[in-house]
């Protein structure tokens, strides 16, 4: 394995589900890449394929008549291609997951220390006292006060910032080198978020980790990403670092995410902008550029098939849209510094 | 965790009352029927009505004869059946009730311990083959009527297999107790146990791989998977530990009703003399002492087995411990 290749690397994943003898694309030749430490940020809206990309990833998916393709490199080593025992052994210890929701995500019928232990005794050699020891170290790092009695506690028991970070807790309980993180913040309240994205920026430094940021929350990304994609329809609209998607969204669907939060300084708008329509079903996505009839630059060439392919406008930026391939890209948004205030 | 046990055992003596007070009324203190000639029996003597209404307190309050009918019931245990020449009726039912006991007992382990492995086997391989037969399989059980394969049974045990070498062992109908002989008591029960756990296999497989198909869709089993648990471990620690919670409640039900007398038509079909045989004598008797005696003795049971999955419960569901 090269020096410097990525951490994991994926290329033209699709996922289709199979309903009434049909194959319903769920995701559509998705790639990426994600480097030791990095952070990186799936951004779209429900339904736009984020989760089952990253249960795709982790062999999470079991529907009857479920097809995925493509490939994905972890370490060198095809994700896609692996046997289920193979895949077994990586989840939990090389690659972790967490949950948007931190309430239903623990069994509810035993102690967040039992279900801890349980994931470090299944891939280390350790007795229960060593492994309790480990629990209760690793939940005072993720800032769980008074970790020896929490350990012991039931999930109905902790609020939802504590179970998340006990989720966080068990999910590095053995040292991932990536950990999938699928709307962490979600279900919490805004100052538990702070933190706990807080906590997930720092794992790169304490953990060595790269994370893969599913997330809805444009804010979220601009705080926590060094890269971010946006997916759309099961497709990708964009990717780049996050500061250059931020200060030039290429992708009208990217500008008109970003044009709907609402600005922190100037003049207060009278109304926010927002993205008339709803995302297409599966089934009809269009031919062309899935965003078009949404989009209000879309033209004659938009709407015939293939979507558009991928144009780089720089080595990290890359964008599926036709308007700066035609000469006409959408102007900058705003400057850099502010970005990171949103 | 022992506040609500305490809470649970009061709740359960108020119920207990409830409902000895109910049956007292219903046998006792229906207007318009003299429960006197009902306890003598039919074309009784006069003599023996005096009697009656002496002994039962029936020309006094009905408060008092309440209390009569308990400590008859309950501390003299001297409550006798006139339609059956004065047999005392409670030491009957404790003659019985070992019986019933031996018969739901064996019966329960087996149910039980099939229907877990029925359950399991066709959640872990739902939509295959497998899941089908086993589903189908526990439908037929549940639609075969118990004194129907009870009958048919001892047809072809008793009758006409009984001279081959597979049915040669079944011993004649009856019950032997376990003190007596424990290898004859297992001979005589092995039969009627399985008749009798033939109906809840099929029902307690199809509910428990229902609960497990339905938990297999909740988001703790998919963080199970994603801890890299093997699939057997996510199944029996993770949703069969879960399922385990409705499971005992049912099956606590399940047992105290069968008890208390439940098991009533696989006692009449095998011959073994406990307490739903007893019900079903005294009832073709119209014996209202015993029936009272009966009813009662099932009521306690169920009440009690009750309160025993309530405290189950507290053992199995945390969510329940700290609840109120």
């Amino acid at each position: 394995m090269p020096v410097n290749a990525p951490l994991l690397e994926v290329q033209n994943l699709c996922v289709s589900f199979a309903t009434r003898g049909q194959m319903i694309p769920i995701v559509e030749n998705i790639s990426f890449s994600i480097g030791e430490q990095e952070i990186l940020g799936l951004v779209g809206e429900s339904g736009s394929g984020k989760s089952v990309t990253a249960m795709a990833l982790m062999g999470l998916i079991d529907a009857p008549g479920v097809r995925i393709t493509g490939m994905a490199l972890f370490k060198g080593q095809d994700l896609l291609a692996m046997s289920g025992k193979q895949l077994r052994t990586l989840r939990g210890q090389e690659i972790a997951m967490i949950f948007q929701d931190p309430m239903t995500a623990f069994t509810p019928v035993y102690t967040i220390g039992w279900q801890i232990d349980e994931q470090l005794r299944v891939h280390q050699k350790l007795s229960r006292r060593q492994a309790r020891a480990r629990t209760v170290e690793l939940l005072g790092e993720m800032g769980v006060p008074d970790p020896l009695n929490t350990a012991n506690r039931y999930p109905h028991q902790l609020s939802g910032g504590l179970r998340q970070r006990a989720m966080i807790a068990m999910a590095l309980s053995c040292n991932p080198s990536l950990l999938i993180a699928d709307e962490p913040t979600t279900a919490l309240d805004v100052t538990v978020q702070a933190q706990i994205l807080d906590l997930m920026r720092n794992l790169r430094k304490t953990y060595g980790s790269s994370v893969l940021l599913i997330t809805h929350d444009m804010g979220v990304v601009a705080e926590t990403c060094d890269k971010t994609l946006v997916l759309y329809s099961g497709r990708v609209a964009e990717t780049g670092t996050t500061q250059a998607l931020f200060a030039h969204p290429q992708h009208p669907y990217t500008a008109a995410l970003l044009a709907s939060i609402p600005p922190m300084s100037g003049p207060r708008p009278e109304r926010l902008p927002a993205i008339p329509g709803s995302p297409p079903q599966p089934l009809e996505r269009p031919a062309g550029c899935a965003f078009a009839p949404r989009c209000t630059y879309s033209h004659a060439t938009c709407l015939p098939a293939p979507p558009p392919a991928f144009h780089a406008i720089n080595s990290h930026h890359k964008v599926a849209c036709l308007l700066p391939m035609e000469g006409t890209p959408l102007p900058p948004r705003f400057s850099a510094n502010t970005t990171a205030t949103v | 965790m022992i506040i609500p046990l305490m809470r649970r055992m009061g709740q359960t003596i108020f119920v207990l009352f409830g409902i000895s007070a109910l049956v007292f009324a219903v046998f006792f203190a229906t207007p318009g029927a003299d429960p006197t000639a009902r306890i003598a029996g039919r074309n009784a003597a006069p003599q023996t009505m005096e009697k009656v209404r002496k002994e039962y307190g029936f020309d006094r309050p009905l408060p008092v004869q309440y209390a009569i009918m308990m400590k008859k019931l309950f501390i003299t245990r001297d409550l006798a059946s006139y339609a059956n020449r004065g047999e005392r009726v409670v030491p009957e039912i404790m003659r019985a009730a070992p019986v019933t006991l031996s018969l739901v007992t064996g019966a329960a382990v087996i149910w039980v311990v099939l229907s877990i492995g029925m359950g399991v086997l066709a959640a872990a391989f739902k939509g295959s083959w497998l899941d089908r037969l086993l589903m189908m399989l526990g439908l037929v059980g549940i639609s075969i009527p118990v004194f129907w394969l009870g009958q048919v049974v001892n047809l072809i045990t008793q009758n006409s297999y009984h001279d081959t070498w597979l049915f040669s062992w079944v011993p004649g109908l009856g019950y032997v107790p376990f003190t007596q002989s424990p290898f004859d008591w297992f001979r005589s029960l092995v039969i009627p146990w399985c008749v009798l756990a033939v109906m809840f296999v099929g029902i307690y497989s199809r509910i428990l791989r229902a609960d497990l198909v339905a938990i297999m869709g909740e988001d703790f089993m998919r963080t199970a998977r994603a801890k890299g648990l093997s699939p057997t471990r996510v199944l029996l620690r993770h949703g069969l530990r879960t399922a385990l919670i409705t499971f005992v409640s049912l099956f606590g039900m399940d047992f105290a009703q069968l008890v208390g007398g439940g098991a009533l038509l696989t006692e009449v079909v095998f011959g073994l003399p406990g307490v739903g045989r007893l019900t079903y004598q005294a009832l073709n008797s119209l014996d209202l002492p015993l029936i009272m005696a009966t009813v009662m003795y099932s009521a306690v049971f169920v009440v009690l087995a009750n309160a025993l999955v309530d405290a189950a419960y507290l053992l199995l569901d945390p969510r329940v411990r700290d609840a109120r």
